[in-house]
């Protein structure tokens, strides 16, 4: 491992150390915060006895399905702002603004439009994620280098050839960030909208938790998602290091 | 490897100059890193920069030329041997009379031409009535009255490196290390920015070593040429010109100027290859 | 000009889509944007309307106070300590995309109902990306901007100060940009669920009592006020980077 690998592991230890400490030697009361251990413990055997199985697939079939639809249409619609400067100029003070909209708020107007499913859920993801790939795409687009451009038209490629040999692989970079970032948002959206309006999943399981004074499963599942959240990032930045080795940058 | 020593002329007898800066036994290797494997930069080098001299050094691309004056300037450390600036070692750190222009552009582009050249001084806290007599004084020599209130970016890249020479040139370097500087200009100004830096030289009385890769600036402006190898860069030759103090871009007519710079290729050529083969270039 | 027309002209159709999904979903829903602007122009002349207003522009001057200048703070240390920084990078990647939510019920153990509560949410969204722009912004200076310091032995306040920060202002705009929305959507969720007061509890009200107009209405102001902010920062971020070129 590097060496900034090794002090970070070091360092999580530590603080993990040190917070079971404080917990064990009664400086944190038990009702504010349990032992890392004893979340790890109530994890491992909710996992075991099945207790949250079904709430897991829910969290993350619909975090799927946000980030499909996010990073589908995100590229789409960048793609095509990207070929339209005008509306593009238009539209650039909002996408810089979205994410100070409360989307929660909508939820009442998705439930009338969608019904009562997982479909709102969904939709409040896809609306996190979406402007994240929307902006990363134009960005990708942005830094072709011209020279690449005027090659492609030198040796006469059309449109499509075009887009799919120069641009595609180009942008690719900023495309894998806008997913990355997709990913993230999306999660965060369905969590939360789980955690505010809904009736299951990961987020509600929180929720509900907390409000009946269930310290071991609130702190067990948060323990949960912080390991999700890691686990991806990481799969996330192997692969990312895989693609960037092969450019060689 | 002990580089020759080459005289071009005779007639010019130095009497035992004093040393100003001097590099023994000099590597710089940089460390692997990754998947990255190590890179064996420079050396072993000796080189000794004479008080008051104006020396170059040419070497095929990638043949560590930016690396030894890194080492010089005390910007990096020497992987082995050492350097020593007016008698004492340099290490760690820039020492005190040292001024060095950059091969890359590094005029700030937040700050206008002025203040650009102000930048070094205002900050050692120079009296703001000196600070604006030698950077006046600055501006002109550099021919950059008319821009003194411009930005970098409304500059073309040879008016930006006038920038950064300006910048090094009012904090009164003894010292003056230049990383190819004219290498954004065309062959003409090169010679007209030559003409400039020899009076320069001249008029400040300090050492100067300039690094390039073109034959005739080297030829015309230096008393003395190093020329490198590629990479690992060491030095294969020294070449004393003999050119008298004074001097302009008119000594490009002369038959020692044909003879210097064809002996430079003779040595360069067959390393340049060396260099494009191994992919330098 | 023209861009500004073409901006206004973009709210029109959204107005028009606003509408018709009006008439589609009904009003149980949703409010149409006459009803809308008609509830705001009343809520505006209420004095409960500002009060809550104001405790919610208090929270966000705080939490972007303090996630402003702990977040560039920290950021710029670690964009200038390469280790600290290659230690910290996937630690703070991970809390960016952690959902901050599900900390919401430490936080109101914490800081109890107050403003703090806000105050924190609004840290924790904010701060993250700021510190992670700031970092990228420090590293991102060319490296000859640094020899060149050297060179002028520059103190290393003198090299913070004259080089390091002018170098990363256009990135540091960037990463307010960002930060400034994520702050204020989380101080807005920490109305929504731990308060009594504030837009964000205005809004949960008028959900819960079904008042969409007034629901509709609040949103309608508070995005016109992130846009409006946020298109100021966005003016500045292209102008600096313009000339950074
Ligand atoms: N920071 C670094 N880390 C690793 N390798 C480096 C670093 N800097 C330079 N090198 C390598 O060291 C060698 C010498 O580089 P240097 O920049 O000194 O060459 P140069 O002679 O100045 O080239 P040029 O004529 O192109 O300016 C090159 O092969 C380069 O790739
Ligand atoms: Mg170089």
């Amino acid at each position: 491992m590097s060496r900034a690998g090794t002090i970070r592991l070091l360092f999580v230890v530590l603080c993990v150390g040190a917070l079971e400490a404080a917990c064990r030697g009664g400086l944190i009361s038990p009702q504010f915060v349990i032992p890392p251990s004893v979340m790890a413990a109530h994890l491992w055997q909710l996992l075991i006895d099945g207790t949250i199985t079904a709430d897991i697939v829910e969290t993350l079939s619909n975090v799927l399905m946000a980030v499909i639809l996010a990073v589908s249409v995100g590229f789409v619609c960048g793609a095509v702002l990207h070929s339209l400067p005008r509306l593009r100029r238009a539209v650039d003070p909002f996408l810089a603004t979205y994410y100070a909209v409360p989307f929660f708020a909508f939820y009442p107007l998705l439930i009338v439009i969608f019904g009562l499913n997982a479909l709102p859920i969904v939709t409040i993801g896809f609306l996190f994620g979406v402007v994240a790939m929307i902006i990363s795409t134009i960005n990708g687009l942005d830094r072709i280098p011209p020279v690449l451009l005027k090659t492609a038209s030198v040796l006469g490629m059309g449109p499509v050839r075009t887009a799919l040999m120069i641009k595609l692989p180009s942008a690719a970079p900023h495309l894998f960030t806008g997913t990355k970032l997709a990913i993230a948002y999306s999660f965060i959206g369905v969590i939360a909208a789980e955690f505010i309006m809904s009736s299951s999943g990961l987020g509600y399981s929180i929720a509900y938790a907390f409000n009946s004074f269930d310290n071991r499963t609130m702190y067990a599942l948060m323990l949960f998602i912080i390991l999700l959240v890691t686990l991806i990032n990481a799969v996330l930045y192997m692969w990312e290091q895989a693609i960037m080795q092969r450019r060689g940058s | 490897m002990a580089a020759s020593v080459v005289k071009m002329s005779a007639d010019r007898s130095v009497s035992t100059p004093m040393l100003h800066a001097e590099m023994t036994g000099v590597t710089r290797i940089y460390a692997a890193k990754g998947k990255t494997p190590g890179v064996h930069a420079l050396g072993p080098v000796d080189l000794a920069l004479r008080q008051g001299e104006f020396f170059s050094v040419v070497g095929p691309s990638g043949c560590g030329k930016s690396t030894l004056l890194d080492v010089l300037a005390g910007l990096s450390s020497p992987t082995e041997g050492k350097v020593v600036f007016e008698g004492a070692p340099v290490t760690g750190s820039v020492p005190p009379g040292i001024g060095v222009v950059f091969q890359e552009n590094a005029a700030f582009p937040w700050l206008s031409v002025k203040d650009n050249i102000a930048f070094g001084l205002r900050r050692e806290g120079t009296d703001p009535a000196e600070v604006e007599r030698r950077v006046g004084y600055a501006l002109g020599f550099m021919g950059l009255e008319d821009f003194a209130a411009a930005y970098p970016s409304q500059l073309s890249g040879g008016m930006r490196q006038r920038v950064c020479i300006a910048r090094t040139l009012v904090m009164q370097p003894r010292l003056i290390l230049l990383d190819e500087p004219f290498g954004a200009l065309d062959a003409q100004t090169r010679l007209l920015m030559g003409d400039e830096l020899l009076k320069l030289w001249r008029e400040t009385g300090a050492t100067v070593m300039l690094i390039t890769h073109a034959l005739d600036e080297a030829a015309m402006l230096s008393d003395r040429i190093a020329v490198m190898s590629a990479r690992p860069g060491r030095i294969m030759e020294e070449l004393e010109t003999g050119w008298p103090k004074e001097r302009d871009s008119r000594i490009a007519s002369e038959d020692h100027f044909g003879q210097i710079t064809s002996r430079l290729w003779k040595r360069l050529r067959e390393e340049s290859i060396k260099a494009t083969a191994r992919g330098g270039a | 000009m023209r861009q500004i027309l073409d901006s206004l002209l973009l709210v029109l159709a959204l107005a028009l889509v606003w509408q018709g999904l009006y008439w589609l979903a009904g009003d149980l829903a949703l409010a149409s944007p006459a009803q809308t602007f008609a509830r705001a122009a009343e809520l505006l002349a209420t004095p409960s309307f500002w009060r809550h207003a104001s405790e919610t522009f208090l929270a966000l001057g705080y939490a972007l106070l303090i996630a402003v200048t702990a977040g560039m703070g920290i950021g710029l240390a670690l964009g200038m300590h390469r280790l600290s920084g290659e230690v910290a990078e996937p630690v703070l990647v991970s809390l960016y995309s952690l959902p901050k939510i599900t900390l919401y019920p430490v936080i109101l153990l914490l800081f109890g109902l107050g403003i703090s509560a806000k105050i924190a949410l609004g840290v924790i969204h904010g701060i993250i990306p700021i510190i992670i722009f700031s970092m990228g912004a420090v590293r991102a200076i060319a490296p000859v901007y640094f020899k060149t310091a050297r060179v002028l032995r520059l103190s290393r306040g003198q090299l913070v100060r004259t080089v390091i920060v002018p170098a990363a202002i256009p990135e540091l705009v960037s990463g307010l940009r960002v930060g400034f929305s994520l702050t204020l959507l989380g101080v807005l969720i920490g109305e929504m669920f731990a308060s009594q007061r504030g837009l964000g509890y205005l809004v949960m009200k008028s959900i819960g009592t079904l008042d969409v107009p007034t629901m509709m209405a609040v949103i309608v102001m508070l995005a016109l006020v992130a846009v409006l902010i946020s298109s100021l920062l966005l003016y500045l971020d292209h102008r600096l980077h313009r000339r950074a070129l």
